[in-house]
């Protein structure tokens, strides 16, 4: 299968600090792979080379074989969407936030995209500061569902989210995956790496130190 | 007798030497409520005398009649270079401070200046050139310095909603304009607020003057709300110019936000 990513000897250097040495690194397509490992080990920056929010200092990233550096940032960034470590609702309602998204959208796909996300459409005219952090959350996966994306970066999304709002994220995850997604997943928690990867991948020190598939590391 | 006039606000040098005592005032407040303020006090006021005379003695020489008028406009260049020094000072955290500066506070001169002489408001020549730039570059600083700071400071603030818009394909200059439009709502509000409050509150700086020196107080009305206008318009120039400007110098071309000190 060929990879949706492909690190190629990826270098980040933050001036004198090594975040990554020497990365080489194949994402699957339609699975879900966690990136896993220490804080401080370049998990998050790994995730932001995917939709260039971060660049390579060197080294390649490859996007369905061609290298993110040649693409165009704003058309990358809308086919691989991202969900942040906290909710990151802007000002005004959530429509306003989805609008952001989909300008040019209409009243029913915004109605949608908070059913998939299992939020009620009633929402729409909610502003930010009166949900809960799940529900925040969960809008904002919806508002990057818009842009019609084929990969999902997530941040450490449940980071700051309770148990029963964490099982309701991953959930929807897995959904999307089933639904033919790929998932790129940054998470410091082994046992959410266990309920959510089919592939995971452990970072040492700004180094891939292990890639492993669920029934290999199960199987154990 | 210490004033040589009693009609107009004429100060001759004994009046200028008197005006001290009140200087003597504050500081005897700053010895009686021990703010050991005394020494700045002096300092500041010696300080302010000397510029003053220096200023006088050129201003003297500008506004000789056999002076050509580009000698004026020399002087407005070294004082909008002079203002984007200071503005550099003032804002250490903003990158590029110096240079952005020049260009809004260049901007912003040329543009209101030209209205002013071009609309015929103000005839040009060496006795308006001078003081009313000093008027534009003077009273824009400090909206410059708020608008540069307030763009820093909401982006960083911000990063993870600047970013998340960035995420969603926004462009850079697109993402940045919530923050951006804060800042320049905070810059300008002072501004506005001391033109809703001219008259009421305070009688402003011009006026003050040409009432002092004997001028109707019409005419010195009329001069003022010029000046108030053309600082309004001037304020709102230079922080537009320095807060996209700065909005630009902050993301890298492939609309990337990037590292940002936060203000101190």
């Amino acid at each position: 299968m060929t990879a949706i990513f492909r690190l190629v000897d990826v270098h980040v250097r933050f001036g004198e600090r090594v975040v990554l040495d020497g990365v080489d690194l194949e994402v699957a397509p339609g699975m879900a792979t966690v990136l896993t490992g220490p804080s401080g080990s370049g998990k998050t920056t790994l995730l932001r080379l995917c939709n260039r929010l971060e660049v390579p200092t060197s080294g390649r990233v490859l996007f369905r074989g061609e290298d993110v550096a040649t693409l165009d940032p704003l058309a990358l960034r809308r086919r691989v969407g991202m969900v942040f470590q906290r909710p990151t609702l802007f000002a005004g309602t959530v429509r306003d936030n989805l609008l952001v998204a989909r300008p040019d959208g209409d009243e029913e796909g915004r109605r949608a995209v908070l059913e998939r996300v299992g939020l009620p459409p009633s929402l729409l005219a909610s502003t930010g500061d009166t949900l809960s952090g799940g529900e925040a959350q969960r809008a904002c996966l919806a508002r990057t569902l818009l842009t019609d994306p084929e990969v999902l970066l997530m941040d450490e999304p449940t980071s700051s989210l309770d148990a029963a709002a964490t099982g309701v994220l991953e959930d929807l995850t897995a959904e999307l995956v089933a639904g033919g997604l790929t998932v790129l997943w940054v998470s410091h928690d082994l046992a959410q790496v266990r309920r959510i990867a089919d592939e995971r991948v452990v970072l040492l020190d700004g180094r891939i130190a292990g890639a492993e598939r669920a029934d290999e590391y199960l199987g154990r | 007798m210490i004033a040589s006039s009693v009609t107009t606000g004429y100060v001759g040098w004994l009046g200028l030497v008197a005006s001290l005592a009140l200087v003597a005032v504050a500081v005897a407040i700053s010895m009686w409520q021990h703010l050991d303020l005394e020494r700045s006090l002096v300092w500041a006021s010696v300080r302010a005398i000397v510029q003053l005379l220096a200023v006088g003695a050129v201003l003297a020489f500008v506004l000789d009649p056999h002076v050509p008028l580009a000698v004026s406009w020399t002087w407005v260049v070294l004082m909008v270079g002079f203002a984007a020094e200071t503005i550099r000072r003032r804002a250490p955290e903003v990158p590029s401070a110096r240079p952005l500066a020049l260009l809004a506070l260049g901007v912003a001169s040329a543009v209101s200046l030209a209205l002013l002489f071009g609309l015929r408001i103000f005839p040009m020549n060496a006795r308006t050139v001078v003081p009313l730039a000093g008027m534009v570059v003077g009273n824009s600083m400090t909206a410059t310095v708020v608008a540069a700071r307030r763009v820093v400071g909401e982006l960083a603030d911000k990063r993870a909603e600047v970013e998340a818009r960035l995420a969603l394909g926004q462009p850079s200059h697109e993402a940045a304009r919530p923050y951006v439009r804060s800042a320049l709502r905070t810059a300008m509000i002072s501004q506005i607020e001391s033109t809703k409050a001219v008259g009421l509150v305070f009688l402003p700086g011009a006026m003050t003057g040409l009432i002092l020196a004997g001028e109707k107080p019409v005419q010195a009305v009329l001069v003022q709300a010029a000046v108030m206008f053309l600082i309004l318009g001037a304020v709102a120039t230079t922080a537009t110019a320095m807060a996209l400007g700065l909005a630009r110098r902050l993301f890298t071309a492939d609309h990337r936000l990037v590292a940002l000190a936060r203000p101190v």
